[in-house]
């Protein structure tokens, strides 16, 4: 496999802002309805600057008031705050449903966008190991930014107008104190790059670990069989624990760096208000400000506090989906190496002309990273309509990277391959996908029945069709074993089914599509040899008419084709019908005595 | 598998508050009226676990109790003692400056280390709490009989050790906190009834309705969570497996389809993750606003008294700072409550796994010594997956003499690997006895077994380790030793080709190995243990022939021969056993030599001459040419 990356900006490093800008672009249903919920969120910030001042008022000068308290006024000032409260609360839920709304709608498309692009990518086919994390791409990825905007987002822009409305308050009591308070602060908005790093740095740490803690145990479950044949339990054991013990640990230390990030800010808090106080008196002694002021100033510097500090815990979240945006959008940027003409191309695309379909390659070469090996070199060669090959070949010449570019998996970097005339990356999908079927070695079973998975390949098909096709490729009798027919269930992956049955299967969901041009990767490589050779004769006698290219380690199906392709270091060594080759030195006859040794075919050992 | 996106965020102290949850929750432990009760005993559970780190955690928070409300007081001390004498008189001393500057600094210092306090020790305790039930659910799954583990889907096993246990204990972060609040909640409580009775009718309407309003709303929560939870699981296994049949679907030109059962059921999870927002976007803004309206009904009737002399301005202040204080560190305990009902939910499916029995029983005794080949033997085995299904193996029965090799054959699905891993007991016969020289296997010792047997299944399991510790599994054998098994599994050669030669790191991070390459590194782990028993589930498919016979040669080149017993398709296989075993639906049909079984059994004889076309059928005269 190859290191390149094959997702677009792997390495890229952009903005924060820049991330947010190319995601609104990619969910327009975001930006509906914003303006008003903008408007609703901006209420929101205002009920929570009126209620404690309001609640100021009413002590200072309700209670305060000269000549005992002014009842009448507490009660306008209760009753107007009360007001205020209910209205806010009435706005913030208006608010939060919408936002509800709108973010879930945008990521559920983002959600399906994503899901549908990442079939496009080669990476799904080529780099399965990848599959996982381009699983998260669609799940946790999204997961993470829904949680993000429903509540760092909210309580982000929350706090920020809250920041704003306490300043412009601050200022309009003394511009002094509140110049005093920013200075105050201003360590702390420097530092706010430095701990957005060091955040960013132990919870990279945290997501390492909990990886290493998911690959260990599932050594335990996955390895189940392995651990307990080689009696290796305790080993398993201490490997788990010191998994699980290095996450600990990692956890410790980033909940360690928030607490100290979190603190910092309440400690700036207490010194801007002991220099507010310090300097207030000093002010007050110099007539510039009255003692009310600076009590107010002080009850308005813990407005400005919090948010503060609410932003240095919405931070780290805010860098955890902003980094699961940018994969999800890396994902939706990553143009596709294999695009259909039909829509990359409209005027060029063209559907395969009706019959059977010839194959031509020319001067075909494929190299999986650009320099690297070459996977296939200088393939020239002719497939006639209606014949049968089959390509065989040490594992690792290339047959399956033939198979590959047959079917248009991968486009060649040299050369090009026509099917029926027409030069492949013309052909639109729709038209290929329906006339080229290829089965490949592990024929993936959906969690349905037998019958579901055969109708993938022509979806209509009755149960009784389905069957009528088992009986046709001479499985009458397996289908007749299963516990309900074809409607059998055949579990997670085809679990319940053997890998040789599953195989089966496939082949049939293949047969039933009925294409003009079969692609068969060693699709019959579990099935135990009285079934495959049941099954290859019912395919031969099938597949009469149509063009059948065959990769094959078992050679029993070059004996039977019209001809036989050797391919060795990614060249065709040798073409022709068995009979031609097997006599002649080469290397279809060193792997045709390898293989008869092995099954057989020649007399057992008297050993 | 879903993963958990939120894995140690922990919820903020201000103003913030926990997202929902993120994990699977594949039942609906919601709705019922319990989920109260039974989310308080969780808490107990929890506590009772740690309570050392629990202490700590709630004397950190008590101390951050305390200060927040030292603060309001040394504020209005401040302002009585110095600001409001310093305006009055146009003059302050810097004693008093710097004093008051100094009691602001000072409370500020303790309550940081109260927040710490609180802070790591509430991290640790629910950090540890996880650990603990990581090491407990997974000391489960290596404990429990292989027969277990077929019963639960890998999936299913990796979600309870990882975001089952998170789910469980994720709660105990702002557990602490929430302690604390009702600390200070009691304290308030008293405070108001020592000032005015009237007052305190005002603290003990609102605060109960605090925590009526978090119990409703944990009930209405907690089935539509449990119902996001379930979409959002399902989701993931469309994801997962329409990506991993890519190829199938590409090939099938299915992408529009698959796209569109995708968005049926995204669109299912975006309407259930707006119903939960309904719900918290209707919480949260009354969670706020109770606190406010308690503050102001405190100033509306602590007016009234005032006026009327039942009680003094300065104590209504203080009242009226104490609730607006309390109003944050009250909806901590909303955050514990609101996060029960996922808790619960992880922790009922952790439940199963921890409570789950049948541990392999071992006997007292070692394995007899012994240096050369085992015998084995297997007298009227039975087996059967589950209690009411069919046998898989049935009144099987046969020997096999030490040093000797025996090939098991049959169709698909007759029960051979059954068989084989009966051998190496992981699993034991539902009646009858498997013998190593003449012991029956559950009478021996843990680990005996595996030091006389190995075993190669049919899938390789190789660990994310170098090729060394893959080879050795912690065993010292020494590097030459370790060469020596590769070469003989001819895994030597692409090892060799490795930059870091045996501490090349194999699995998923390193160096991705095909099929062949894998199921050689599985033969050299067997191969350098010189076994006395080696069962090979037809372990060897992806290797040449002569590979396989040169490991069987390497094995049994000895005066005192090991004995091997293979499960094989391929007649090269089969040629290399002195013996055929031939199983047919679960019972041993026939046994003798290749030849003996091929003109008395018309089943194997179809199966194993498969690819002979029926005129060479008989040929048999031609040179010997195995294990060249």
């Amino acid at each position: 496999m190859t290191g390149e990356p094959l997702l677009a900006a792997d390495a890229r490093e952009e903005g924060a802002l820049a991330t947010l800008r190319r995601g609104l672009r990619m969910m327009p249903e975001f930006r509906s309805g914003l303006p008003l919920t903008f408007l609703l969120a901006l209420i929101a910030t205002a009920g929570r600057v009126v209620v404690p001042i309001a609640v100021q008022q009413t002590l200072d000068r309700g209670l305060g008031a000269p000549g005992g308290p002014d009842i009448p006024l507490i009660r306008g000032l209760i009753a107007i705050s009360a007001v205020v409260v209910l209205v806010t609360g009435v706005a913030v839920y208006r608010m939060n449903v919408r936002l509800f709304r709108t973010t879930e709608t945008a990521l559920a498309g983002l959600r399906v966008r994503a899901f549908r692009h990442v079939h496009d990518l080669s990476v799904l086919h080529q780099q399965g190991q990848r599959r996982g994390s381009l699983v998260s791409r669609v799940t946790s990825d999204v997961d993470q930014l829904s949680v993000f905007m429903q509540w760092g987002g909210v309580l982000g822009l929350v706090s920020v107008g809250q920041l704003v409305v306490a300043t412009v308050v601050m200022a309009v009591y003394s511009w002094q104190l509140t110049l005093l308070v920013l200075v105050c602060f201003l360590p702390l908005v420097v530092a706010v790059k430095y701990f957005s790093q060091k955040l960013a740095a132990v919870y990279g740490v945290v997501r390492e670990r909990i990886g290493d803690v998911l690959g260990a145990v599932s050594e335990s479950v996955v390895g189940a069989p392995t651990v307990r044949a080689y009696g290796i339990r305790g080993r398993t054991a201490a490997r788990i624990d010191g998994a699980i013990d290095r996450h600990y640990r990692a956890s410790i230390d980033a909940q360690k760096t928030t607490a100290a990030v979190y603190v910092s800010g309440e400690f700036v808090a207490a010194l801007a208000n002991a220099a507010v106080v310090v300097v207030g008196v000093l002010l007050g002694i110099d007539g510039q400000i009255s003692a009310g002021t600076l009590v107010a100033f002080l009850f308005l510097v813990t407005l400005f506090v919090a948010p503060v500090q609410t932003a240095s815990e919405v931070l780290n979240e805010a860098q955890n989906a902003v980094a699961g945006f940018r994969r999800v959008l890396d994902v939706l940027d990553t143009e596709p190496d294999v695009r259909d003409p039909a829509i990359a191309d409209p005027e060029r695309a063209r559907a395969l002309p009706p019959g059977p379909l010839d194959v031509r390659f020319e001067h075909v070469g494929f190299a999986y990273s650009a320099g690297g090996r070459k996977a296939l070199e200088d393939v020239d060669l002719a497939v006639a309509a209606r014949t049968r090959v089959a390509i065989v070949g040490e594992t690792g010449s290339g047959k399956t990277t033939f198979a590959k570019l047959v079917t248009r998996l991968m486009d060649p970097t040299e050369g090009r391959v026509l099917i029926g005339g027409v030069p492949l990356a013309d052909v639109a999908f729709a038209s290929l996908r329906e006339r080229v079927v290829m089965v490949p070695q592990d024929g993936f079973l959906f969690d349905a029945s037998v019958a579901d998975n055969v109708r993938y390949g022509r979806p209509g098909m009755t149960d009784p069709d389905v069957a009528l096709a088992f009986a046709e490729l001479g499985l009458g009798d397996w289908v007749a074993g299963l516990p309900a027919g074809v409607a059998t269930a055949v579990g997670q992956r085809g679990e319940s089914l053997s890998a040789g049955e599953r195989q089966l299967v496939a082949v049939a969901r293949a047969y039933v599509a009925d294409p003009d041009l079969l692609v068969l990767d060693e699709a019959t490589s579990a099935v135990d040899p009285a079934t495959e050779m049941r099954l290859t004769r019912a395919l031969d006698a099938l597949t009469t008419g149509r063009t059948t290219l065959t990769i094959a380690h078992r050679l029993s199906t070059a004996e039977r084709a019209d001809e036989v392709l050797v391919v060795d270091a990614g060249r065709v060594v040798q073409r022709g019908r068995h009979d031609e080759l097997v006599d002649v030195p080469g290397v279809y006859a060193g792997l045709h005595s390898s293989w008869r040794r092995s099954s057989g075919r020649q007399a057992e050992p008297a050993a | 598998m879903p993963r958990r996106w939120k894995s140690t965020v922990p919820p903020p102290d201000h103003a913030a508050e926990p997202g929902p949850a993120g994990t699977t929750a594949d039942d609906h432990t919601g709705g019922d009226k319990r989920v109260v009760r039974r989310g308080l005993r969780h808490v107990g559970r929890a506590i009772s676990e740690q309570p050392r780190i629990f202490t700590f955690a709630v004397l950190g928070s008590s101390l951050y109790g305390g200060m927040t409300v030292a603060s309001a007081y040394v504020i209005g001390g401040i302002t009585d003692r110095v600001l409001l004498p310093a305006f009055a008189d146009g003059a302050t001393t810097a004693g008093a400056l710097s004093l008051a500057a100094l009691a602001i600094i000072v409370v500020a210092v303790f309550k940081i280390l109260g927040i710490l306090g609180r802070r790591l020790f509430a991290g640790i305790m629910s950090y540890r709490l996880m650990a603990d039930y990581r090491r407990r659910v997974t000391g489960q799954y290596l404990r429990l009989p292989l027969s277990w583990h077929q019963r639960h889907p890998t999936g299913q096993l990796l979600s309870n050790a990882n975001s089952d246990v998170e789910s469980s204990w994720f709660f105990v972060s702002p557990l602490p906190f929430a302690c604390g609040a009702l600390v200070m909640v009691a304290i308030t409580v008293v405070v108001l009834v020592l000032t005015d009775p009237l007052l305190a009718i005002v603290g003990l309407v609102v605060f109960p309705l605090v925590f009526v309003l978090n119990a409703v709303y944990s009930q209405v929560m907690s089935p539509r969570m449990a119902h996001a939870q379930q979409l959002r699981a399902e989701v993931s296994e469309i994801a997962h497996e329409s990506f991993d049949a890519a190829l199938v679907v590409k090939t099938l030109g299915r992408e529009a389809d698959e796209a569109r059962r995708f968005a049926v059921k995204a669109d299912e999870l975006r309407d259930g993750l707006i119903a939960v927002g309904r719900v918290r976007g209707l919480f949260d803004p009354m969670m706020e606003a109770l606190p406010n309206l308690g503050t102001l009904a405190v100033l509306l009737v602590g007016a009234e008294r005032v006026a009327a002399g039942a009680t003094d301005a300065g104590d209504l202040v203080s009242i009226a700072y104490l609730f607006t204080l309390l109003a944050l560190p009250i909806r901590a305990i909303g955050w514990v409550l609101a996060d029960l009902p996922r808790a619960l939910a992880g922790f009922d499916r952790v439940t199963p796994v921890l409570e789950a029995t049948g541990e392999t029983p071992h006997g007292p005794d070692a394995a007899p010594a012994g240096t050369g080949g085992a015998g084995l033997g297997i007298q009227g085995v039975d087996f059967r997956f589950t209690e009411d299904a069919q046998p898989t193996l049935s009144g099987v029965t046969f020997d096999v003499v030490a040093g000797r090799t025996v090939a098991v054959v049959g169709p698909t699905g007759s029960g051979k690997s059954t068989l084989a891993g009966l051998l190496v007991r992981l699993v034991d016969p539902h009646t009858g006895q498997v013998l190593l020289d003449g012991v029956d296997l559950r009478t021996l010792r843990e680990g005996e077994v595996s030091s006389q047997v190995a075993f190669v299944p049919q899938s390789t399991f190789l660990f994310d380790d170098t090729v060394r510790d893959n080879v050795t599994l912690g065993a010292p054998f020494s590097d030459d030793e370790v060469h020596e098994a590769l070469r003989i599994a001819a895994a030597g050669s692409f090892v060799a080709q490795f930059p870091d030669g045996l501490d090349t790191r194999v699995g998923e991070r390193g160096a991705s190995l095909s099929g062949g390459q894998r199921q050689r590194l599985a033969l050299a782990r067997a191969v350098v243990r010189r076994p006395r028993l080696l069962i090979l589930d037809d372990a060897t498919s992806a290797v040449d022939p002569s590979v396989e016979a040169r490991i069987l040669d390497a094995l049994r080149a000895s005066d005192r021969p090991a004995t091997v017993v293979v499960v094989a398709y391929r007649q090269a296989t089969i040629a290399l056993a002195d013996e055929v075993v031939w199983l047919e639906r679960g019972r041993l049909v026939a046994r003798g030599s290749h030849d003996e079984l091929l003109r008395q059994v018309p089943g194997y004889a179809r199966l194993v001459q498969a690819y002979q076309p029926p005129e060479f059928a008989e040929r048999t005269d031609e040179p010997v040419e195995v294990g060249a």
